[in-house]
């Protein structure tokens, strides 16, 4: 603990002022994170309750408070062994294994080559940048339209090379429920990249110049000089990325609806559609509940092992 | 800037360095326009007539172009039962965006900073439950933050009798701030504290000894330095609220507040008479125009060199 | 940690305010939420705002598209939740009945009885609209989802008549094939799949075994062989789509019929909005056919505007919504451009075209008749959770997902059962 928080120099005055006034000083940075602290207590974990406590309800089209039992995640439960045919509660968890690995390992991947390449003094990096961050830009209520033409076979890629003269060409994922998943990844990818490429650039740039001269002067190659020493630096940034992309996987209800409208037989579902379906739709607000307590637990799962040795560390 | 390295240590060097530099060019350039596609159909789409959408490649430039569908887009489409096109709904998402994103930002800034230099103990616990909150499925927390507005608002409605005015209590608009700060806090502070994590601590604790307070300190030494996270949190945060459509929808969807992604939506998605595909087109460009000058406008703090003493190249 | 919580507290206590009791808001105006944002809806509705105008109400629009209205609900909820009932909102089936069941809807039947609502309005249709006996809704149109829409040119070009049975049917779509034309116009969405096999059931089973199933919801009818075979039939008609009907909008496939690349769309009628917008004439361009084997039955569905349990001073407005809602002038008015009938049985059909007058006709006979039946792919056959349940099994049929029309059936009682 040898970070500057340990705030030796302020205790030593607190000493000397024990006022009202140097009171308030000493707990004024707490003061400060206090409201942000109330508010996620109360509107995050507070709703999460509510929730918990809906799901072991029979909640129906309202809330209703009478606690009946486990029946919403009896029903999960055998859903998620419903593989032939698929219950649309296991495809939307499989999908979520496909499509969040997929989303978040290639938008890390790109984001950090593209902010790489960018960061190699080019030419024309202010109308680069926006070209890759401008998907962030619109809503995927428009930019799905777009891609979905661009994906239908009748219309897009497959028509144009086939006018072009590759007519073996055959490209119709988008229709296909076994693929459909992946068309979804393609276009979430386009999307996220570039804001992922954005906070890798603002890593970058905040890395002391120095640190690169030193390395370059003792003669590493930019290759080791990038594995070596600058992507560990970059650490907090990934730790970031993966935090908002995480997020935008388990949240990409639009995306799915936009660009497949659910995709052939439901096949292109993810949990966050589930969860809509059930609460708003079918007005199974217990069954809705309980399919989001269990992502979220899923989530804790993956997230919470990961954010403790990624802040254990740090605290050193 | 390319052009200073012409030095003596051969062709062999030059030649390496023109290679890599081909490579990079290249694959800038390739994503660049695998990027640039959709956009590419949507705007020759915006510019074609309805005939020539439904005939034709959708890849293909338009043969008449016209600007009648941005007109309409701008001052004609109905959204409901006005027809007055879209301009109108700019002023509403504005003035919800913008004080939504200053707040979450500044409170963000302020969380990294007591999270990396005033650090207490149990520091870690506390951002790691910030942190977590991100998760939270929005569809799930749609119902019980509507009763709480609603609370709000007759809170709002009882101050009026008594004191005469609101304060603005049970406005969508402030409504919508109110919400986008709540869930754009955990990302703010993220992106913060991951920042100033790196940040040297020498600079604050040499401050303090000098005498400096919290907020001086914050203002003088962490705020100047830390425009590229600012840039990023800022594009985050204003591309989330101004796309937000589930929190917009359902808290303020009257035609006085309604911001500009339910207009949109309201002209997008209907499912009956002939799809104005250039309209519609046209209308999610205009609707995206502010994000994408945020993007060019902020991309440009974007430079190196902003760390004292890091002056790089 | 701790000097932390307490500093937590104290700010929370700081921030702490109380919550004083609701105070009336008191405008002459509607305040109404719907979905109808497309051209042809938005200026149909904008007659009514036009009809309440001149009585000196004002019309606060707030129109929530999407998922056929699926974005519209949600925000009803929302604002249900706040306690920030709107004057109407433009509702389905069911849900009318749960937001009547959680006690937030108005009561209209003091001008239900003035105007005699009661005797003008199918009574199929008042088990929605009517809740304890109280009125509590309005219908706007009635739908009906068992027509085949038919370009005629190519109908003439391929020599077909109008099919009587199922496998006329499937002979004609057949003969359209072989002439190199895409037999059937088919969205690959799970309601468009279910509003055909809404039709396929009826043909198959009849009217009566399509009530006991879809709106009865009996065990038995749901395992008949009769529900396998409609299955079977199911299976051989989406053969007759085209290669990337997956995904399709509705509007596109009646796009497919109108221009011709497409022979015949199972859609309810609200597709004939589509060719009336396209400057086709029904006879003329298009046919409009019951779905073989159900006409003299009517599978309908019927937009309603929900009346809300608002305050005393608003309560005149939304008496005004009301009754323009149902005068026959309106009724007349909003459905020639709806492509749907009145909702009314005595309004005059002269203002409609061929195929509204068979509409109407149809509507009123099969009101007499006991063959008015709700539709369950729209939600007037059963609770939303059974009819999304319902969708999905047929959508998974279609898609392959389910491979055997035995097991469809089997899946189709098992999901029902789940959604009860």
């Amino acid at each position: 603990m040898n970070t500057i928080a340990t705030t030796d120099p302020l205790k030593t005055r607190s000493r000397q002022r024990s006022t009202l006034r140097g009171k308030l000083q000493d707990a004024l940075p707490q003061i400060v994170l206090a409201p942000s602290f109330l508010l996620t207590i109360v509107f995050v974990y507070g709703f999460i309750v509510w929730t918990g406590y809906l799901s072991l309800t029979n909640s129906k089209t309202f809330p209703s408070y009478a606690i009946t039992g486990t029946r919403a995640y009896e029903r999960l439960w055998r859903w998620t062994l419903e593989s032939d045919p698929p219950s649309s509660w296991y495809t939307s968890i499989t999908n979520m294994g496909i499509f969040g690995s997929l989303y978040i390992g290639i938008c890390l991947a790109l984001g950090l080559l593209l902010a790489i390449l960018l960061d190699q003094k080019i030419r024309g990096e202010g109308v680069l940048r926006p070209i890759f961050l401008y998907p962030m830009a619109l809503s995927f209520i428009v930019t799905g339209v777009a891609w979905k033409w661009f994906l239908d076979p009748g219309l897009g890629l497959e028509q144009t090379l086939h006018h072009m003269g590759w007519t073996s060409f055959h490209f119709d994922w988008i229709k296909n429920k076994d693929f459909v998943i992946y068309t979804v990844v393609i276009a979430g990818v386009w999307q996220a990249s570039g804001f992922v490429m954005a906070m890798f650039l603002a890593g970058l740039r905040g890395i002391d110049g120095e640190i690169m001269k030193a390395a370059q002067i003792d003669g590493a190659s930019s290759f080791q000089l990038y594995r070596r020493i600058i992507i560990p630096l970059l650490r907090p940034i990934f730790l970031s990325a993966f935090i908002v992309l995480a997020h935008m996987a388990i949240k990409s209800y639009d995306l799915v609806v936009a660009l497949t409208s659910g995709g052939p037989g439901g096949s292109a579902w993810l949990p966050s559609n589930f969860m809509y379906e059930y609460t708003f739709k079918r007005n199974e607000m217990a069954v809705g509940s309980a399919s989001a307590i269990i992502m979220l637990m899923t989530i804790s799962a993956i997230i919470v092992p990961y954010l403790y040795s990624e802040l254990k560390e740090k605290a050193r | 800037m390319s052009g200073h390295s012409q030095s003596a240590s051969g062709s062999a060097v030059n030649l390496t360095r023109w290679i890599n530099r081909t490579v990079i060019y290249g694959l800038l350039v390739f994503f660049a326009i695998v990027y640039l596609m959709p956009l590419f159909v949507m705007v020759v789409t915006s510019f074609k007539t309805m005939d020539e959408i439904q005939s034709g490649n959708m890849l293909a430039l338009p043969q008449s172009p016209t600007i009648e569908p941005w007109l309409k887009a701008w001052g004609e489409v109905c959204v409901g039962l006005t027809c007055a096109g879209i301009k109108g709904y700019f002023w509403n998402s504005i003035k919800m965006v913008v004080p939504a994103v200053v707040i979450s930002t500044v409170m963000g800034a302020l969380n990294g900073y007591v999270l990396t230099k005033w650090r207490f103990p149990g520091h870690t616990l506390v951002f790691g439950l910030m942190l977590f909150a991100c998760f939270i499925p929005f569809q799930s927390v749609l119902l019980p933050m509507a009763t709480i507005l609603g609370n709000l608002g007759r809170f709002g409605n009882s101050l009026e009798d008594t004191i005469g005015t609101s304060l603005g209590f049970g406005n969508p608009t402030e409504n919508l701030v109110i919400v986008h700060v709540i869930y754009g806090l955990g990302f703010t502070t993220l992106f913060f504290r991951n920042f100033y994590e790196a940040f040297p601590s020498e600079l604050v604790k040499a401050a303090q000894v000098d005498g400096a307070g919290f907020f001086q300190i914050f203002r003088r030494i962490m705020l100047p330095n830390s425009l590229p996270i600012i840039v990023v949190t800022v594009i985050y945060q204003f591309t989330n609220i101004w796309n937000d459509f589930l929190f917009a929808s359902a808290y303020a969807g009257t035609g006085d507040a309604m911001p500009m992604t339910v207009a949109l939506n309201n002209i997008v998605n209907t499912s009956t008479g002939v799809v104005e595909y250039n309209v519609n087109m046209a209308s999610a460009m205009i609707a995206a125009l502010p994000t994408l000058l945020v993007y060019i406008v902020a991309g440009r703090y974007f430079v190196r060199g902003l760390m004292a003493g890091a002056v790089k190249g | 940690m701790r000097t932390f919580l307490t500093t937590t507290a104290v700010v929370a206590l700081a921030l702490g305010s109380a919550f004083a009791p609701a105070r009336a808001a008191d405008v002459k105006e509607v305040q109404m939420l719907h979905w109808w944002t497309s051209g042809g809806e938005a200026a149909a509705l904008n007659v009514l705002k036009q009809d309440l105008a001149k009585e000196g109400f004002a019309w606060k629009d707030v129109p929530v598209a999407g998922g056929g209205g699926d974005a519209a609900m949600t925000a009803l909820k929302a604002m249900v939740a706040a306690g920030n009932l709107p004057t109407a909102s433009q509702m389905l089936g069911y849900t009318v009945l749960d937001y009547a069941k959680a006690g937030v809807m108005g009561d209209l039947t003091d001008i239900a009885k003035k105007e005699g609502w009661d005797k003008a309005v199918p009574v199929a249709l008042q088990k929605f609209s009517v809740y304890n006996g109280k009125w509590v809704a309005v219908p706007v149109n009635v739908h009906s989802v068992n027509w085949l829409w038919i370009n005629k040119a190519v109908m003439d070009k391929i020599g077909g008549t109008q099919p009587k049975t199922f496998d006329d049917l499937i002979a004609l779509l057949e003969k359209a094939k072989a002439a190199g034309v895409t037999p059937l116009a088919l969205g690959g969405q799970a309601w468009q799949e279910a509003t055909m096999f809404d039709s396929i059931v009826m043909s198959t089973g009849g009217s009566d075994f399509y009530k006991k199933a879809f709106n009865d919801l009996d065990d038995a009818s749901l395992k008949s062989d009769t529900m396998k075979k409609a299955f079977d039939n199911l299976a051989k008609i989406v053969k007759y789509a085209d290669a990337n009907y997956s995904g399709r909008d509705w509007n596109l496939a009646t796009a497919m019929v109108i221009k011709g690349d497409a022979l015949v769309q199972v859609m309810g009628d609200w597709a004939k909005g589509e060719f009336v917008a396209a400057k086709k004439a029904p006879d003329a361009d298009f046919l409009c056919y019951r779905f073989p084997g159900t006409d003299g039955s009517v599978i309908y569905n019927s937009d309603m505007f929900g009346m809300f349990n608002v305050p005393a001073d608003r309560k005149s407005a939304q008496v005004a919504l009301a009754a323009a809602t149902l005068s026959k002038s309106f009724q007349s008015a909003f459905n020639v451009v709806k492509g749907s009938v009145p909702a009314r049985t005595d309004v005059p059909d002269t203002a409609f075209d061929a195929c509204g007058k068979k509409g109407m006709a149809d509507l009123k006979s099969a009101n007499e008749s006991g063959k008015l039946v709700g539709s369950l792919a729209q939600g007037y056959g059963a609770a939303p959770a059974i009819a999304n349940a319902y969708k999905d099994v047929v959508s998974k049929f279609v898609h392959g997902q389910i491979k055997t029309s035995d097991e469809a059936v089997k899946q189709l009682v098992q999901a029902i059962d789940d959604a009860r």
